[in-house]
């Protein structure tokens, strides 16, 4: 006894139980979101309730056939006050309580694992340091602080992953970080929100959160290449960067060996921190970060790296957490050409960097 | 006041033999006008050109978000149609709508002026009006633009191969149309007042258009320089916002939306004015607070040009900018909750009636409520990061402006239609557009709330099927919303010639303009006013009344 | 016939009784009225270009920050010189523009026409100075985006006395002469806009107008001439001054 043709109501049941209202609170930010969220939907709801009762009682109360002639009222200092004071008061809870959110969303645990994110019309490149290499898509274990750090080729993109409540602008020359800790496994959306061009609309992805062991399970597989260390490490080799950065005792570049997290002296007498925005800066400006104690020698690799290539050498230059490291890599060098471009026979050696910007 | 004469009784009310309309005939005699009315007929006519477009084009978007997929329109096109409709409803009607039609008609009369101070450079405005939408039109017809209605760099300067530089310039030469609107405004309000008209007695409308004006004396000139790199980028590849030549794309974003935060109170400030006065008006009662709403205005102007980062939280600005700014949002907030409690105050103790105009208003008060409440979700940081760049900010920006600034728009031109014309619109099919509307405006922005706490983002030609059922519910409302503005469009057009004679004052208002013929003179006052009462004074109104002789014209 | 056109013909007459000079517009109320309003609304119009030239100087401050070498480097680059003349040329039109107001005020026409004259001269030999130096910017390659090249900063010639920059700073001094062309564009183009101005003005000065007591334009081009000579006042030693002496 259909009212209503059979193929008609079939749609409907499809479409209506595939009617999201709320998204998912899938990581350890949203509830805190959804928290603030609900407060705030409270306070406009009283707000319009308010608005709407003075108005429509009144409406009744003092239309024309009740209230034939209006009673003149300058104003009531007493009043206004309060509907001064009150919104005042209410919006400056929303105000701290909004803060709280933005440094809890903004400020990223000590031990998070670091995935490196690149945008460019349209897709999203993921690298993650054991060398997996992900298209649209960003595998994550669940329980576990990740922090990404982003940057894009070309114009702004926006990062956005709806379900954890996180979202961060992609800007072309600077890194950016965003930060969040899944809770449920699962499969979320993953948007560019900046408009970006033609196809903003198609540089969209999933991010997978999985259990840990899943995911441990996931990256073995993945590995395509080498890590991003190795990679950095060949094309540190490859650059000739050890030629000045090479902890000897006439070398003419500062000792990377544990300089990530390091308190620098710069010329200027200021104290840097260094950081992946830090060491990425350096590499392609160095002349706005000269160290103190070291000749202003340092060429620019401006136009020489591509962002996964600076990737890969911010990422060896933090792991270069040991003298042994560097020993390596100086060893690993010795019989290379230090021109890119040409492609050696030799296994070990790859010249041609998988970083370097192809001619 | 005893200065202006005594008017016709209002049953027997006739049109006046010489007014602005018929003082002089010929497209000339229109083209070349110095008359502030006749100017604002220009611009009532060119604005409502604009709306429509702009408004074909939101039907469009509305239309490809039917369904998930990119069918009805490419992604290229879809994002074309979307600039446009941001370009054009932005620059092209929001920012001059009530300024340049409602208050270029009003202003001079409210403050008992012959005219605005520069009535050339008001006629240049609207030339320059004209040159920017005929620029807009050539872009359309040329093959769009897909920069967003932000022209955010690099995208703008390095990536599109559309026709930006066109754009870039229509709006500034659009800017500068706002710029000497805002500027004759400022001059005449401080200069061109009738002897004994005080500040504190000009009508709230005049209150707040002079705050929008020293918004738009101020803000729109940073955004003409940036429009200027923007475009000196794209033609000769200067470096200024160029990352690759060592430019700031962010210096971009930190001047353009120091105009373009400042722009939504232009927008929003003068339909503020008109909400003043209709409710005042259709309470019979004067504006509970008067001084608190004046410098509510003006407070507003202040703050206003002190929040433009709120825009940038998620861009990677530092976190004590972030604090301030977000601080500053909150602070702004604050005197529009003031306004909206006083206009609700206002009713207390009043004889309200309910004509269109102030169905609207209360349609106003409603929306703009809801909107101006979920600013502050956006202002406030945390809960910004996964707002912004969603449809909740669509949703935010279409309830202030569309529910709070067209509602407005269209509750003044109703009420000072008859002052305009002479004649009255038809009562009870306006009423009923007032009440479709809002219903449709209510369907079509609501789900948006929903679809951007979803996530999903704005500028998408496609998207996920399950926010497919919101969606349609917005493309319904749309086009009931669609309804609701055409219906004005037929009727008040209609109105022009068999509307009901309305006489020089169909609602009993105090304003100065309404002791004036309907359609004023040229000059608006036979003899400069003397001004000797209060705004909203309606006891005053009924003294005269009480003393007038009924004269038959 | 109605009362209010009875009312419009009485009021019509009241018009011509008092005085009624042929410049005053119709919706003034008096001449001092007329001249405060345009007044007035001229310092509101040169607000509104303080906030124009003020993003180019916003945009200008945090570059000079962040990329000092390289500003210090390119302003190396400019001829103090021609720099100097500009400067002396446009404070001597602010006089001749100065003197042109007094003749407006005296009413004396010849001296009016002679000193706009000699304004707009001036303002054409400044136009001249600066496409001098816009040529000479493009001869040694330091227009970006069109023809640039940071040869001059990283190999420079042995007459050049400061360091060599490095790669990397030299490529920024492409920031520097873009907010020079940027900034000294936007002012010659005022410059021509008000030399565009100064010719209407000198036409109408021609054939009588201004030596009236109708000062009011001549007066309020004279701020707008003064405005755009101090905002030179400003460039000159942001662009050409800065470090001069490192």
């Amino acid at each position: 006894m259909h009212l209503i043709s059979p193929v008609l109501w079939q749609f409907l049941i499809k479409w209506l139980t595939n009617f999201a209202i709320f998204p998912p609170e899938a990581s350890t930010i949203a509830p805190y979101a959804d928290a603030l969220y609900f407060f705030l939907i409270l306070i406009s709801v009283v707000g319009l309730f308010a608005v709407a009762l003075l108005v429509v009682t009144f409406s009744i109360r003092y239309r024309q056939e009740l209230s034939p002639v209006a009673t003149q009222i300058e104003g009531s200092t007493l009043l206004e006050a309060t509907w001064t004071i009150i919104p005042l008061i209410l919006f400056m809870i929303c105000f701290v309580w909004g803060a709280l959110l933005y440094f809890r969303i903004y400020s990223p645990p000590p031990n998070a694992m670091n995935i490196y994110v690149v945008g460019k019309q349209w897709m999203w490149k993921v690298e993650h340091p054991g060398g997996q290499h992900e298209i649209n898509s960003l595998h994550i274990p669940i329980n576990q602080p990740v922090q990404l750090t982003l940057i894009s080729q070309d114009v702004f993109h926006s990062f956005s992953i709806p379900a954890f409540r996180v979202k961060r602008e992609v800007i072309p020359g600077r890194y950016n970080t965003v930060w969040f800790n899944a809770t449920t496994p699962g499969t979320y959306h993953l948007f560019c929100t900046q408009y970006c061009g033609t196809l903003h609309s198609q540089m969209i992805g999933q991010v997978v959160a999985m259990t840990p062991e899943d995911y441990q399970a996931w990256a073995a597989q993945s590995i395509s290449g080498t890590s991003l260390a190795q990679n950095g490490e060949r094309l540190f080799a490859s650059l000739g960067c050890n030629s000045c950065h090479n902890s000897g005792p006439n070398a003419h570049g500062p000792n990377l060996a544990s300089v990530y997290g390091a308190h620098l002296q710069m010329k200027n007498g200021q104290f840097v921190t260094v950081d992946d925005a830090f060491l990425r800066d350096t590499i392609l400006n160095p002349t706005m970060h000269e160290v103190a104690g070291y000749a202003p020698i340092m060429p620019t690799y401006q136009g020489q790296v591509s962002e996964e290539g600076l990737i890969d050498l911010v990422e060896y230059i933090k792991r270069l957490d040991s003298q042994y490291r560097i020993e390596q890599t100086i060893d690993n060098s010795g019989a290379q050409p230090v021109q890119t471009g040409t492609t050696p026979a030799g296994t070990s050696a790859p010249a041609l960097a998988p970083g370097t910007v192809k001619p | 006041m005893s200065t202006i004469v005594k008017l016709p009784d209002q049953s027997t009310a006739q049109l006046p033999k010489v007014s602005y309309l018929n003082k002089e005939y010929g497209l000339k005699s229109w083209l070349l006008t110095g008359d502030h009315k006749r100017i604002a007929m220009l611009y009532l006519i060119s604005i409502t050109f604009f709306f429509f477009i702009g408004g074909a084009m939101a039907g469009l978007i509305r239309l490809e978000l039917l369904t998930p997929p990119s069918d009805l329109l490419a992604a290229d096109t879809y994002n074309k149609v979307f600039t446009a409709h941001g370009i054009v409803m932005v620059f092209l009607f929001l920012v001059p709508s009530v300024p340049a039609t409602i208050g270029n008609f009003l202003i001079p009369i409210m403050v008992g002026a012959k005219d605005l101070a520069f009535p050339k450079i008001n006629l240049l405005s609207w030339y320059l009006y004209i040159v920017a939408g005929s620029m807009i039109i050539f872009t359309l017809v040329a093959g769009g633009v897909d920069t967003g209605w932000t022209f955010t760099t690099p995208l703008s300067t390095h990536y599109l191969n559309t026709h930006v530089i066109t754009a870039g310039l229509a709006v500034f030469v659009a800017g500068f149309s706002s710029i000497f609107t805002g500027l004759n405004f400022i001059v005449t309000i401080h200069r061109m007042r009738a002897p004994g008209m005080t500040w504190f007695r000009l009508p709230l409308f005049v209150w707040s258009h002079y705050a929008a004006s020293i918004l738009m004396v101020l803000g729109t000139p940073v955004l003409a320089i940036t429009l200027v790199l923007v475009v000196l980028e794209r033609t000769i590849g200067i470096g200024v916002f160029d990352p690759t030549k060592g430019g700031d794309p962010l210096l971009f974003q930190h001047l353009f939306w120091f105009y373009s935060h400042p722009a939504v109170y232009i927008m929003i400030l003068p339909g503020m004015g008109v909400i003043s006065e209709v409710i005042s008006n259709f309470s019979r009662k004067r504006v509970f607070g008067y001084t608190a709403v004046a410098f509510s205005s003006v407070a507003i102007a202040v703050f206003g040009f002190f929040v433009w980062a709120h825009h940038m939280f998620v861009m990677g600005i530092s976190n004590y900018s972030a604090l301030v700014f977000s601080l500053l949002t909150m602070l702004v907030a604050v005197p529009s909750a003031i306004k909206i409690f006083n206009w609700s105050a206002t009713l207390y103790k009043g004889s309200i009636t309910f004509e269109t105009p102030m169905l609207y208003a209360f349609g106003f008060l409603g929306l703009f409520t809801i909107g101006g409440l979920t600013g502050v979700f956006l202002g406030s940081m945390g809960m910004d990061i996964h707002l912004t760049e969603t449809y909740f900010i669509v949703a935010h920006f279409h309830f202030v402006m569309v529910g709070g600034m067209l509602m407005a728009y269209l509750a003044g031109v109703h009420f000072w239609w008859p002052k305009m014309t002479g004649r009255m619109y038809p009562e009870g099919v306006s009423k009923l557009a007032a009440v479709i509307t809002f219903v449709g405006f209510i369907l079509t922005f609501f789900p948006q709330f929903i679809l951007g706490y979803l996530g999903m983002p704005r500028r998408y030609a496609a998207y996920p099927p399950e926010f497919q059922v919101l969606n349609v519910f917005s493309s319904a409302g749309a086009s009931v919303l669609g309804i609701g503005y055409m219906l004005p469009l037929l009727y008040l057009t209609w109105s022009l010639k068999y509307g009901k004679i309305a006489g020089a004052n169909p609602w009993q208002a105090t304003g100065l303009e309404w002791q004036i013929q309907s359609p004023p003179l040229t000059e608006n006052f036979i003899e400069t006013p003397i001004v000797t009462h209060e705004a909203y004074d309606y006891e005053w109104l009924e003294s005269k009344k009480g003393s007038e002789v009924p004269t038959v014209g | 016939m109605d009362s209010h056109t009875v009312a419009a013909q009485t009021a019509e007459t009241a018009h011509v009784d008092h005085e009624h000079p042929p410049y005053l517009r119709h919706h003034f109320v008096n001449v001092e009225q007329q001249r405060e309003t345009a007044t007035f609304g001229m310092w509101l119009f040169l607000l509104t270009e303080i906030m124009f030239f003020g993003g180019l100087f916003c945009a200008y401050l945090i570059y000079r920050n962040w990329y000092y070498p390289a500003f210090v480097a390119g302003s190396h680059q400019l001829s103090i010189f021609l720099g100097t003349l500009n400067t002396a040329v446009l404070i001597a039109s602010s006089f001749t523009m100065a003197m042109a107001v007094h003749s407006s005020e005296v009413r004396s026409r010849k001296a009016l026409i002679t000193w706009l004259l000699a304004t707009i001269f001036l303002g054409c030999v400044f136009l001249g100075v600066k496409a001098d130096e816009y040529h000479e910017k493009w001869e040694k390659h330091h227009v970006p985006g069109l023809n640039f090249s940071t040869a001059d900063f990283t190999h420079p010639s042995k007459d050049y006395k400061d360091d060599k920059l490095a790669p990397d700073m030299a490529e920024k001094t492409q920031v520097y002469f873009s907010l020079y062309f940027a900034m000294t564009g936007m002012h010659a183009l005022h410059m021509i806009i008000g030399v565009s101005l100064l010719t209407i003005l000198v036409i109408r000065a021609w054939g009588g107008a201004y030596v009236n007591g109708h000062v009011a334009p001549i007066e309020n081009f004279g701020l707008y001439w003064h405005f755009v000579d101090i905002v030179w006042i400003f460039l000159f030693p942001l662009l050409y001054l800065i470090s001069r002496h490192q």
